[in-house]
């Protein structure tokens, strides 16, 4: 085996599954209450891995935590030092809220879980099953170790919609392709869409977008750390994050009636209108189809039958296709290293030297591939369709939303500045005065006091500009955990 | 038009009143990074020719850097740093800023060593000022007034098509144009709307300026035979430094970068503030000079219209050498976060970065001057984040407002003073809208 080849039976397999075919799920946000027992319940936890079993398991089992829940782990000081500071410090920390947009209604403060020390959690255990599996499941995992180690804070259910998220639209068609197999070269100029992206954005201890290996905690050989994989740039260390990964969770609470409602009285109660103005918010149309052209030729990382999402902005220069402010153009600009395809080395230098392009929105974005996230997220809440969703509510009208959850190896590149310089922020791609369409708080700045709009650009015309969105998702709870490999997982629980 | 300079004031703290002097400092925002404009000390905003101003105490954290080069850490004094973008001359600022606010810097500035009671407070400032080696205006000519007069355009064009969308969504691209001349021309009639015309260029900054466009590259055509032989041996102690020079990269304590994160993101525009020691010997110094000339030539030159090469987000910035070139400290105002500053560098200009901070004790390595360094992206922010200063005061003339905002606005107006736009123009203007 060479030092970087990987060994699919040490990572947890969230990584490279989405466990599709298991359609219940339930989460246990949990505290440690005892710390024997908690130790011993994780030792005989039976974690899926990414290895491809046949045929396929039916029921999976994953663990992640917090940085609070490897202290309460008694991880020594020097190895917990070594992960990044954005998830020491956590998703909580008061700068951070305001960069990643968790103000007003969606501050901290007012959040279920994740908040203060009795309601943050120290790990997540996933339970993933096919129907009718999940209980037996459960029934077997929250034996009397479960009920004597740790104190629930809180169970995440979800719900299977079948791959529509509860706003009523086709989700989670577009994700990165990992390069498993390492044969990609970061370091060439992109000057062509590509979805591959290099195995270190997605796991720590391999080469990432810049061909440099993330920040993680290299341990001292020792007699507890001897079982660890070798760091691959520093052979004689020990890595304690290879095969793992950051995993961000976030309580997205989705107001679907909000949603429809406002939708449907700007188009003055034409519900066709209502569905057409909700696709150009998102980006896509509810069965998923992008409003971007689909291209001909097909992209690197992306299947010729992944026809929707076959496509990139490049010919849709002024947004009169999709909206520069589009929830998908915002999440995945699909652009390059360089705009307006600079081709040979002259070319892209003049572009480098700052006279490429001129236009007013040319080159006012950064290169998609330093910020890809692998999305890993379930909905909760009965599925409520768009046409029910005007009616007024009912009493006690259950909540509704996204468990959001993606992976990356570097939390503070790839998610936070995803959230922060794409999706809040009022100034995205020479907009202004507006924020994501499906995710923003509308909260006003300084100097800018409305971001509440939403425009929808247009080719021989004025563009249309809608104002007074209200704030349709609002943050419950959420944390920065460590979705760890099996051999770290050994490492932390002996 | 009218060209933009810079001022900075640059004293050592008395450090009996080093305390004093942070309370006063303090006392000039709401919040902390959330200046009060009219603060009764220095209230910015009746300075109208002011773009942006700050005051940094220079408290430089990697002094003892130098120790890896065998070097024993000097004990500099520590400064204080006053400066601010402004619209024409220097002096005419600083006597326009010792009517408005004389009390107020008063108290600041006696916190100096050598502010005597009564000394005259411009000839003071002027005695102490600190010019940057290298200078970058994201827009030359583009004034704090017309920034103001344009964004009131866009806002109420805005306002204008609000209302009558209907009716205006209907025409063509000329015709909107032609439609929203009129309405511009009602309101400018109306006294609602003002649109200053460019003011006249003084005709000795033309001159000067024209010198130093054609004065720099004279100057190197002359001495490049000398360069051209210099530059092997040149080359070969530059790799050979490349190759020795220690790397100081390393993670800054959460709670400092907790301190600066408390003053970052409270607008859509940051300020930046980093300091360092530049690395012993000539060669060094030459590279650092050299590539500093450049720069400035280029951003007064070749980079006048928005972009400093691929960077769209800056406003201004510059390069101050300190205490007989011996550290360096780098200013800055750009659009978001400081995250997305980094990254905008190293993806779209890190051959430039390196060439400048590759010359700074402990930055990571680079290959050649420009290959490497800034490339090994988290080195890179480790090395930047230690040497960011905070800034204890910071004042931006138009708060909600990026650069692109700026450069919307100013190409709406552009349109606008157009008599007539052809089919592809009149539709690139009306997408602006």
């Amino acid at each position: 085996m060479t030092p970087n080849e990987v060994d699919y039976s040490d990572i947890q397999g969230l990584v490279r599954f989405g466990f599709g075919a298991m359609k219940e799920a339930r989460y246990a946000l949990l505290r440690v209450k005892d710390l024997p027992a908690a130790r011993a319940w994780l030792r005989s936890a039976p974690i899926t891995t990414a290895a491809t079993m046949d045929p396929p398991p039916p029921t999976a089992l994953q663990v992640a935590f917090t940085a609070a829940g490897l202290k309460a782990l008694e991880v020594s000081p020097a190895a917990v030092a070594g992960f990044s500071p954005e998830y020491l410090a956590g998703m909580t920390e008061e700068n951070r809220s305001r960069r990643l947009g968790d103000i007003g209604q969606s501050a901290p403060e007012e959040w279920e879980w994740g908040y203060g020390s009795d309601a943050m959690p120290h790990l997540i255990v996933m339970f993933f099953a096919e129907p009718g599996q999940l209980a037996p499941l459960l029934k077997n995992s929250k034996n009397s170790i479960w009920e004597e180690a740790f104190t629930e804070i809180r169970w995440l259910e979800t719900e299977n919609l079948d791959g529509i998220e509860p706003f009523g639209f086709a989700d989670g068609i577009s994700q990165p392709q990992i390069d498993w197999e390492q044969r990609r070269d970061p370091t060439r100029a992109e000057v062509d869409y590509s979805n591959l992206c290099s195995l270190g954005e997605f796991l720590l201890g391999y080469p990432n977008e810049y061909n440099k290996f993330t920040e993680r905690p290299l341990l001292e050989p020792d007699e507890q750390s001897a079982d660890l994989l070798g760091a691959v740039e520093a052979p004689e260390k020990k890595d304690l994050g290879r095969n793992g990964t950051y995993f961000v969770l976030r309580d997205l609470q989705q107001d679907v009636r909000a949603f429809w409602q406002f939708l449907n009285q700007q188009s003055e109660g034409d519900f066709a209108t209502a569905e057409k103005l909700g696709a150009s918010f998102v980006g896509r149309t509810r069965a998923g189809d992008p409003l971007a052209r689909v291209q001909k030729s097909s992209i690197p990382g992306i299947t010729p039958e992944e026809k929707q999402n076959q496509f990139t902005f490049e010919k849709d220069p002024g947004g009169s296709g999709c909206p520069f402010g589009a929830h998908i153009r915002r999440a995945n600009p699909r652009n390059t290293d360089f705009p307006g395809r600079p081709a040979g080395f002259f070319a892209r230098l003049v572009t480098r030297l700052g006279f490429g392009p001129r236009g007013f929105r040319d080159d006012l974005m950064s290169s998609v591939r330093f910020h890809r996230i692998l999305r890993r997220g379930r909905e909760y809440g009965p599925e409520l369709r768009p046409e029910d969703a005007v009616a007024l509510a009912p009493p006690n009208d259950p909540e509704r939303g996204l468990h959001f959850i993606c992976l990356n190896a570097n939390i503070s590149r790839q998610f936070e500045f995803l959230q922060n310089a794409w999706i809040v922020n009022t100034k995205f791609s020479g907009l202004t005065n507006e924020s994501d369409p499906l995710l923003g708080t509308r909260a006003p700045l300084v100097g800018c006091p409305a971001t509440a709009h939403f425009t929808i650009e247009a080719e021989n015309h004025l563009r249309r500009r809608l104002s007074g969105l209200p704030q349709f998702v609002t943050v419950r709870g959420g944390a920065y955990f460590f979705l760890p490999s099996l051999r770290a997982l050994r490492y932390f629980t002996a | 038009m009218m060209p933009q300079s810079s001022f900075m004031v640059l004293a050592a703290i008395d450090p009996n009143r080093e305390t004093e002097l942070r309370a006063l400092l303090d006392s000039m925002n709401e919040a902390p990074g959330r200046v009060n404009q009219t603060n009764p000390l220095v209230p910015f905003a009746r300075l109208e020719m002011l773009h942006f101003a700050r005051f940094v105490i220079l408290h430089d954290e990697t002094i003892d850097d130098v120790k890896v080069y065998n070097l024993q850490p000097q004990t500099y004094p520590l400064y204080l740093a006053f400066l601010g973008d402004i619209d024409g001359n220097e002096k005419a600022f600083l006597r326009e800023l010792a009517t408005v606010a004389a009390d107020g810097l008063r108290k600041i500035l006696s916190c100096c060593i050598g502010f005597p009671s009564g000394s005259d407070l411009v000839r003071w400032m002027q005695e102490h000022r600190a010019p940057p080696i290298a200078n970058y205006v994201n827009r030359p000519g583009r004034t704090v007034r017309q920034v103001h007069e344009e964004a009131a355009l866009q806002e109420s064009i805005v306002n204008f098509i609000k209302i009558r969308t209907p009716a205006l969504a209907a025409l063509s691209p000329r015709d909107l144009h032609a439609e929203i001349q009129r309405f511009v021309a009602d309101e400018k009639l109306a006294g609602r709307l003002m649109l200053s015309p460019q003011p006249a260029t003084p005709i000795d900054w033309q001159l000067r300026n024209l010198l130093h466009f054609v004065g720099m590259p004279a100057l190197f055509f002359l001495a490049s035979p000398l360069l051209i032989l210099l530059a092997p041996l040149f080359l070969f102690r530059l790799r050979m430094l490349e190759n020795s020079d220690p790397e100081l990269c390393w993670r800054v304590d959460p709670s400092y970068s907790d301190g600066l994160a408390n003053l970052e993101d409270h607008y859509v525009t940051n300020q930046f503030t980093a300091m360092g020691s530049l690395k012993p010997g000539f060669v060094r110094l030459a590279v650092v000079i050299g590539v500093l000339w450049a720069v400035n030539w280029g951003a007064r030159h070749l980079f006048t219209r928005g972009r400093l090469a691929r960077i769209r987000t800056i406003h201004f910035a510059r390069w101050v050498f300190l205490d007989d070139r011996k550290r360096m400290v780098f200013f800055s105002n750009y659009d978001g976060t400081v995250e997305s500053y980094m990254d905008d560098f190293i993806n779209k200009t890190g051959f430039g970065l390196n060439a400048v901070f590759s010359n700074g004790i402990g930055y990571p390595r680079t290959d050649w001057l420009v290959i490497g360094g800034c490339a090994d992206e988290q080195k890179y922010k480790d090395f930047l984040r230690r040497h960011t200063l905070p800034t204890q005061v910071w004042y931006k003339a138009y708060p909600g407002l990026t650069a692109i905002d700026l450069e919307r606005n100013s190409r709406i107006r552009d349109g606008l003073e157009s008599p007539s736009l052809g089919e592809k123009e009149a539709r690139d203007w009306a997408a602006l809208l």
